[in-house]
Parts: structure tokens; sequence; C-alpha cells
């Protein structure tokens, strides 16, 4: 059976495109995309992946302020009984020229499974999914 | 002359119209209190009271809608609050029922004992959307066939869940149907095979079972719950059909002694272009329920309720007085000292019903510059108000009460309609002009652009 994604860009942001050419490329790559759109708080997310049983959420971020609206969202998801379901999130994830692998441990601390730097093709991404879901 | 006879059994009164359905007439209307031991009685004392007005005459469309006996009694269960449960809730509601409770995730003992006290006659059990989570609707679903419950158990959830479900009701040897899920993908609302399956249920068991069906040899059927004619009638009058133009979208409200229910006929768009839409998908006809909000049984929680511009303008001791001969005899009718408060209280309960029906507008401030999110339907647009219910229709200025249901700057951005024309059900025939609709629309169409009077 195909695995169901969640995805969508959390927070204030408004950016539509990328997360359009996502959820094509994880459709294409033959996952069940449920697609939250733009201004997604992380409660959506969660709810959204209960109710469709969901086999990892993906969040966009794409103005900068990323790491303000993920505070707290592994915290949730372990609440939920999610605790286990994998967390990606990728984009401009802060403000500025930061070296990216600081960008990467912050997330890594905040609960994200994967953490991915802009201009990064989906698919890595997908390659990746597909290794997480198998182990 | 043909003629029908349109009967609504209601929790008080069993109100009668009779139709001339060739000159598309309103004959003559009456009611007589409901005994509720033998419906007959009380249609046979509507009866009489109608033949003192236009004589005997032969009918040959008798139909009859009912709300007697509590109504038609509903819980609902969904997984998620926001999501299968609202949207079992919505397709309880459109079938006209009475929601008791919505209940939501793994069902508890306590929820089954508090299910039981309720008594339902339905259960709509819904849970995950198609491929979704089936745990915790097939577990509920072991809950409720292990439980002593007599009601009938509607399955409206995951079909990857359904052959297990059937096997457990069948081993448990409970009542129960299966139907399409109540939101097959996410945030995609499918009510109306539940609707559907929920009418069929009320015809073809609740009725006999609340002693309903002794009417048949008097009455053709009972086709559906009141509250389903009523949407059925303020439905048929917005969409028309081919041959008889509908008035487009409206909204409708109806102000009773339990509750004031809101009907809107309207499709959901966003307010503006770039508005970012949240929350579940609400149907193009909703209705909404507000259990609180009633002019007799609920008159206390109506105060409670009120906001405070509301309840400053209510004399606390006049209100007290007038809550406890309400309580002690429900059917009194306002007195000349009492009718000021009614109004008030009238007012208040149609404002604060239609503002929890409307979406709202919600003004998020991002790096973007403002952006505007809406959760529900944007009613602002809506230039037709219906308004129903024995404290709009006996009203002195039922205009100032539509006034409630306007645009007020108090009501922030609530989307409710800016301007409106009112139009008055002061025959009380919504009811009955739903029934007719299920053989003659277009005539019910016709007779109720003529009998609703503008205000």
């Amino acid at each position: 059976m195909s695995k169901t994604v969640i995805m969508g860009v959390i927070g204030a942001d408004v950016h539509a495109v990328g997360n359009r050419i996502l959820e094509y490329a994880f459709s294409e790559a033959g996952f069940k995309v449920i697609n939250l759109g733009v201004m997604v708080a992380q409660e959506e997310y969660i709810k959204a992946a209960i109710e469709a049983d969901a086999d990892a959420i993906l969040v966009s971020s794409l103005y900068g302020h990323g790491e303000l609206d993920c505070q707290g969202f592994k915290e949730k998801c372990i609440e939920a009984g999610l605790g286990d379901l994998p967390l990606y999130i990728g984009g401009n994830l802060v403000v500025g020229k930061q070296d990216f692998e600081d960008v990467k441990q912050k997330f890594i601390d905040l609960g994200f499974d994967r953490v991915y730097p802009p201009g990064t093709l989906p698919a890595t991404s997908i390659e990746d999914l597909k290794k997480d879901l198998e182990a | 002359m043909k003629c029908a006879l349109l009967a609504d059994f209601g929790s008080t009164y069993t109100k009668l119209t009779a139709v001339d359905l060739m000159k598309e007439d309103i004959l003559a209307t009456s009611k007589a209190f409901t005994t509720i031991e033998d419906v007959n009685i009380g249609l046979g004392n509507a009866l009489d009271h109608l033949e003192t007005q236009i004589g005997k005459k032969e009918y040959d469309l008798k139909l009859a809608c009912s709300s007697a006996a509590g109504g038609l009694r509903m819980v609902t269960v969904g997984l998620v609050k926001e999501l299968t449960a609202k949207a079992s809730e919505m397709a309880a509601l459109n079938a006209g029922a009475k929601v008791l409770k919505v209940f939501s995730y793994e069902l508890t003992d306590d929820n089954m004992a508090e299910m039981k006290d309720l008594r339902p006659e339905i259960i709509l059990l819904s849970g995950g959307i198609d491929g979704g989570n089936k745990e915790v609707i097939i577990q509920n679903a072991r809950k409720i066939a292990s439980s002593d419950l007599e009601a009938i158990t509607i399955v409206a959830g995951n079909k990857v869940a359904t052959d297990i479900i059937r096997k457990i009701f069948d081993e448990a040897g409970k009542d129960y149907v299966v139907t399409e899920n109540v939101m097959p993908d996410y945030n995609k609302l499918n009510i109306e095979p539940a609707r559907s399956k929920i009418r069929e249920v009320f015809l073809n068991r609740i009725i006999f079972a609340k002693g309903l069906g002794k009417i048949k040899d008097t009455m053709n059927d009972i086709v559906m719950p009141t509250p389903s004619a009523v949407l059925k009638a303020i439905s048929i009058l917005s969409h028309g059909t081919l041959k008889e133009k509908g008035l487009g979208e409206l909204l409708a409200i109806d102000v009773g002694g339990a509750t004031t229910d809101v009907y809107s006929i309207a499709e959901q768009k966003p307010f503006e272009g770039n508005t970012v839409m949240k929350g579940l998908p609400e149907p193009e006809d909703k209705r909404t329920v507000e259990g609180d909000l009633g002019l007799k049984y609920s008159l206390d929680s109506l105060y409670e309720a009120l906001n405070m511009t509301q309840k400053s303008k209510i004399d606390l001791e006049a209100f007290k007085t007038y809550l406890e001969k309400v309580l002690e005899d429900p059917s009194i009718l306002p007195d000349d000292d009492a009718q000021l408060l009614e109004h008030q209280l009238t007012f208040g309960a149609i404002e604060e019903a239609v503002n929890r029906h409307v979406g709202e507008l919600s003004i998020q401030y991002t790096i973007h510059g403002s952006v505007r999110c809406q959760q529900g339907k944007d009613l602002t647009t809506i230039r037709t108000i219906v308004g129903t219910g024995g404290p709009m229709i006996n009203s002195k200025v039922p205009t100032e009460l539509f006034e409630a249901v306007l645009y007020n700057d108090a009501a922030g951005q609530r989307l409710k309609p800016k301007e409106a024309k009112f139009y008055l059900d002061h025959k009380y025939i919504l009811a009955a002009m739903g029934l007719l609709a299920t053989y003659y629309p277009e005539k019910a169409i016709r007779i109720m652009k003529k009998e609703l009077k503008k205000v």
C-alpha cells in the first residue's frame, strides 16, 4: 500500500509555489500526499496525520522564521501519539547566511529527523524518506 | 379541486396546512396540542379546527413530518474533533437530527455510560479518511457492539475498516448499516450518503418505534424529520428548479422554544481573492442548531450566552420573574410587561446563533504584509433572509429582529450579510412546503414566493 505523507508550509509563510512542486514530486514518486497548503499551524499537521494514519510529516519553511514556528512541534507530536513519525523540514530555514551545519543541528535539537538546505531537489528527500520508511 | 394536507407533528403542537394544488393557495392552517400517547388524537383535533375554517375536504396528498417525542435523537462519533467528528455532526444536522453529543477519539467507558444516558436512536460512527486510521473506528465499533445500547449504528468511516466492523456487529447481533465515508479524503466532505441513510433509517424503523406509525391510517406517510423538511423548503426556494427560478443564496433562522436553528444555502467561497481558507470545508446547504439558545426550555442558558451589550439592556429582576413563569408553564405567551424582554432575548438569540453559523475572518500579520484567513462561510453577500418560529412570527416589530442577522462592527470579522431583504414565514408554512416539494417542487416554490411576507 502506498505511504501517506502530510505536507505544508508552516507558520505565517505564504510561499505557495515550492509546495506545489513538492506535492507533484512526491505524488509522482508513489506517495499519497495530503497537502495542507500555506500558513499551516503545527496542530493542523498533527490532526491531519492522525486522521490519515500518515507515515511522515514534511514541513516547508521559506521565509526565515522556521525556527520560531517549529518550537514545540515534536513535543506536540509525542503528546498526540505520533512520536515515532518521521518529521522532515526543508527550505530557507533561517534569516541571512548562516552555516548550514549549525542550522541543521538546531532543527535536529528541535526533534526533526532530516533537515534540508535551500536548493535541495525533491529527489533527495524522496530517496531519504523511502529509506527511512523501510527501516 | 386537488388538495394536499400537510402535517407537522411538533413537540408541542401538531400543525396542519391545507393547500389548493391547482390555485397554489394556502387554504387554511390550524394547530392543536400534540398527543404523544396517541398522535391521532391531536391530529384529529387539528383537523377539526381546519374543517371549521374550510369544511370537509378530500385530500389527494397527505404528508407529514415529525419532531415529536424528542425529534430524531442522534449521537455522532468521529476520530479528530475538528475533522471526521465535525463531518459526522454536519451529516446528522443536515438530516434534521437532534445531535445530542459529538464524541471524538477512542470511546471510553465513561463516554459509553454517557451515551446510554442520552438514549440515542441512531449512532453515526465515523473515523479515518479512506485508507487512513482504522484502529480507532474499529475499537469504537467494538465498544458500541458490546454495549446494551438499542440504537442503530450507521457506519460512515474509513472504508478499509468496514469489513472488520461488519463482522463485529454481525457477531454481536447488533443493528447497523454501512454507507460511504463522511470524509473519504482529507478535508473532503461527503455527507450526502450518510444523510440519506439516516433518513432511510428514520423512515423505516424509528417512526414505528416511536408509535408514530399509527398515523398511517390518516396520513400517507411521515416522510422526514421536521428540520429536514424546513431545510428542504429553504434549499428549493434558494436553488429553484428548471421550470421555476429560485431566490438565490439565502439565510434562514428558526427561533424555537428549545433551540435556534440557522440555515444557509450558499456555496463556500473566499471573502476575497487572496484569502487563505482554513478548517473543514462547509456544505452548500448548511444547518446549525444552537441548543442553548431557545426562548422557553433553554431560556436560562440563552441569557448566559448573551454578550455584554445585550445583557446590559435586560432588566435582570424582570428576567428572573419571567424565567420562573416560563419554566412553570412553557405554553404561556409573554404578557405586555414581558414583551420587551422577549424581544430583547429573541434578538440576542438570533444574533448569537447567526454569529456561530457564519464564517470568520482573521487578519494575520506576516513579513509579506497582512494576510486574510477565513474559516467557514462568507455570507456577506447574501441578500435574502427568511425568518420563522413563534417568537419571530408573533413579534410586533419583526424587522428589528431581522437586524440581528446583519453585519455589525461589534461582531468584528464575522462574515454576516451586509444588507438584505427580510421575509417572514407568517403563516408558519416552511415545513409544509418542504413536504410538498417532495412531490411538487415548483408549486412549493411559487407558494413560498407568494406567502413569505416581505417586512
